[in-house]
């Protein structure tokens, strides 16, 4: 902390003024950390009792021993069919809808976003207003008519609900990419226009991969969305062979006698796509949050 | 210049949040503006790149929003002709002793939830905002929860939440408290929710880091040299500052707190005795397993215009408290 030497050298002057560019300078560090390391145990021990009741064997779930003796892990092959459920099934259907929602957004919000940033044309002002007061409505102010519009489609009980409305572009994320090809040089743009580039090409060939930040973002916010989503695949989906993963927890949730390790189990890897992708991805996940405020 | 700004005047209401990336976007030259064919040129593309978006707006938001306006003076099950019927969803509403259970029910879950998540978040933000290290291990630790599968997530605490051999009660136990039934009693069941949502607080969390980021260093320094200690720092500083931000939060929060539901649908179906009917559970329940298309247009658009009258609360009570560094001048001693 403190610097060897004569009290005025650079090494200590520095220290002094970024203890004091914070609120409190006063606060001692340790108490800092004490809370900080209580209050993550606290919050990460529900996961942690999460998988110590995965690996439990069944009789000893309602023991009061903390960890499993011996582990059982047999419990995760067994959770992901004991309900007469195939999740294998209902895991191909996630990433089915996932990939097509991440494809379907990165796709039509590029264009969009690329669209209100860069081009003028009578009428703009009014659509991008438009646009942002899209974000204002809640989703159940039209969940009635688009539950019709698809039921009259015959498209209940299909993949199609859950995955083509991406291909329209979603508010957000066209406002979010929007912000990112304004900070894009124009010239940039020009260069490939006078090569001969179109419209198209510049969009997916020269501006997109100028904000692949951007792109991650919301490929990463769009991935955890769809992943997690209950209420959309609920409203759509009730033929048990297209079940999302989230449909097919809230099924073993349901049922009269609940085997606790082995929810746990299937509920666990459930979590683990978007876990495993938060850790490899962090930065995208908080830049995303920090820009636009969506969950 | 890095602060948070509120931009987007979307109907009057701003509400978005732009932190670093409005730097002042390219504008057009428009003294050589191009000849008009290829301005008309220009704008063909333009409508052309945004026609997904227009052609999804009115397919999935103005269609659908004009169609639940007409059906919620209807009566239709899906299939059958639509009747109207004029107002009577909306007088059947009065009379519907769900409904206003349902309408308590969120307003009390939005009571505890909105203010506890945003002291918990904002408290845990200022923590990591000291200069300490482990920072970004911290910060996962707390956002982690936020992104896990919701329905998983709600399972796993009805797990904790066991009356007899769960997590909570087993903690309590310890302590020598014998822990109440939870989920499974009417009068702990709602509590047991807020305390399950706050564990997911995490993008809260997230904003007000970085709206403490946004803090210029050269106020606390100047304060220091004023000889303001931390207290005074804190209180002249760090909130004023940080008014934008929380106004930001408080706003999605509640948005996204009316709207709740996947945590009542699957830790309790609403019950029990309706003791955690949340309003889109409800609305739910009429719209698709009752097939009662009309009425639970009118109950979404009354959601709508409770969604609203709050926002539009919160965005004019805003002026009050919502400090801008915009204001000219500054007004105080500064």
């Amino acid at each position: 902390m403190f610097s060897k030497g004569s009290s005025f050298d650079t090494d200590n002057i520095q220290a002094i003024s970024w203890k004091q560019q914070t609120w409190s300078k006063n606060l001692p560090q340790i108490l800092i950390y004490l809370i900080l390391v209580v209050g993550s145990v606290l919050y990460i021990f529900p996961l942690i009792w999460m998988v110590l009741t995965s690996l439990k064997p069944g009789y000893q779930v309602f023991s009061p021993d903390l960890l499993p003796n011996p582990a059982e892990w047999n419990n995760y092959p067994r959770s992901l069919t004991y309900t007469g459920l195939d999740f294998g099934k209902l895991y191909l259907n996630s990433i089915v809808i996932t990939v097509a929602n991440v494809i379907g957004t990165l796709l039509s919000s590029t264009i969009v976003g690329y669209g209100f940033a860069r081009l003028q044309a009578p009428g703009k002002k009014f659509w991008f207003v438009l646009l942002l007061a899209t974000l204002m409505i809640p989703f159940p102010v039209t969940m009635v008519p688009t539950f019709a519009l698809f039921n009259w489609l015959g498209w209940i009980d299909t993949l199609l609900p859950v995955t083509i409305p991406a291909f329209f572009g979603n508010a957000f994320n066209i406002f979010l990419l929007r912000q990112f090809f304004l900070t894009v040089p124009i010239e940039l743009e020009e260069a490939a226009r006078i090569d001969g580039a179109n419209t198209f090409q510049i969009v997916y060939r020269v501006m997109a991969p100028l904000v692949l930040p951007a792109l991650a973002a919301v490929a990463v916010l769009t991935f955890q969305n769809t992943w997690n989503d209950y209420l959309t695949p609920q409203i759509y989906i009730r033929d048990q062979s297209l079940y999302t993963v989230a449909q097919g927890i809230r099924f073993l949730r349901g049922s009269l006698n609940p085997q606790w390790e082995l929810m746990m189990a299937a509920a666990l890897m459930a979590m683990l796509p978007v876990v495993i992708l938060f850790l490899l991805a962090q930065r995208f996940f908080i830049e995303g949050i920090t820009l636009t405020g969506i969950k | 210049m890095h602060k948070p700004l509120l931009l987007g005047q979307a109907g009057g209401i701003s509400f978005l949040k732009l932190s670093r990336f409005l730097k002042p976007g390219i504008t057009f030259n428009t003294s050589s503006r191009p000849p008009s064919s290829l301005r008309r040129k220009e704008s063909l593309v333009f409508y052309l790149c945004i026609s997904p978006w227009l052609i999804g707006f009115f397919l999935f938001t103005a269609g659908p929003m004009l169609a639940s306006f007409f059906l919620s003076f209807t009566r239709w099950d899906y299939f059958s002709p639509i009747s109207w019927i004029g107002a009577r969803n909306y007088e059947r509403m009065l009379d519907d002793e769900l409904f206003w259970t349902a309408l308590r029910v969120t307003f009390t879950f939005a009571a505890f939830y909105v203010p506890l998540s945003q002291l918990i978040s904002l408290g845990v933000a200022l923590l990591l905002s000291q200069k300490i290290k482990g920072v970004s291990f911290f910060r996962g630790i707390f956002y982690l929860p936020a992104i896990l599968s919701g329905t998983a997530y709600v399972v796993l605490w009805v797990w904790l939440f066991e009356p007899d051999r769960g997590l909570v009660n087993n903690l309590l136990s310890w302590l020598g408290i014998k822990g109440p039934r939870w989920l499974s009693d009417p009068n702990t069941a709602l509590p047991a929710l807020v305390i399950m949502s706050l564990w997911g607080m995490g993008s809260s969390l997230i904003i007000y880091i970085a709206g403490l980021k946004n803090i210029p260093p050269s106020l606390y320094e100047a304060a220091a040299l004023d000889g303001a200690n931390s207290v005074a720092r804190f209180f002249y500083i760090t909130i004023p500052m940080l008014t934008p931000t929380i106004f930001f939060n408080l706003v999605l929060v509640l948005i996204q707190t009316f709207q709740s539901y996947t945590t009542a649908a699957v830790a309790t179906g609403g019950g029990p005795l309706d003791s955690t009917l949340f309003y889109l559970v409800y609305l739910y329940r009429r719209a698709f397993q009752n097939q009662e298309a009309g009425y639970a247009s009118a109950l979404a658009w009354i959601l709508f215009l409770i969604i609203l009258a709050f926002t539009l609360l919160v965005v004019r009570s805003s002026s009050a408290w919502v400090y801008y560094d915009s204001q000219r001048g500054g007004k105080d001693e500064k």
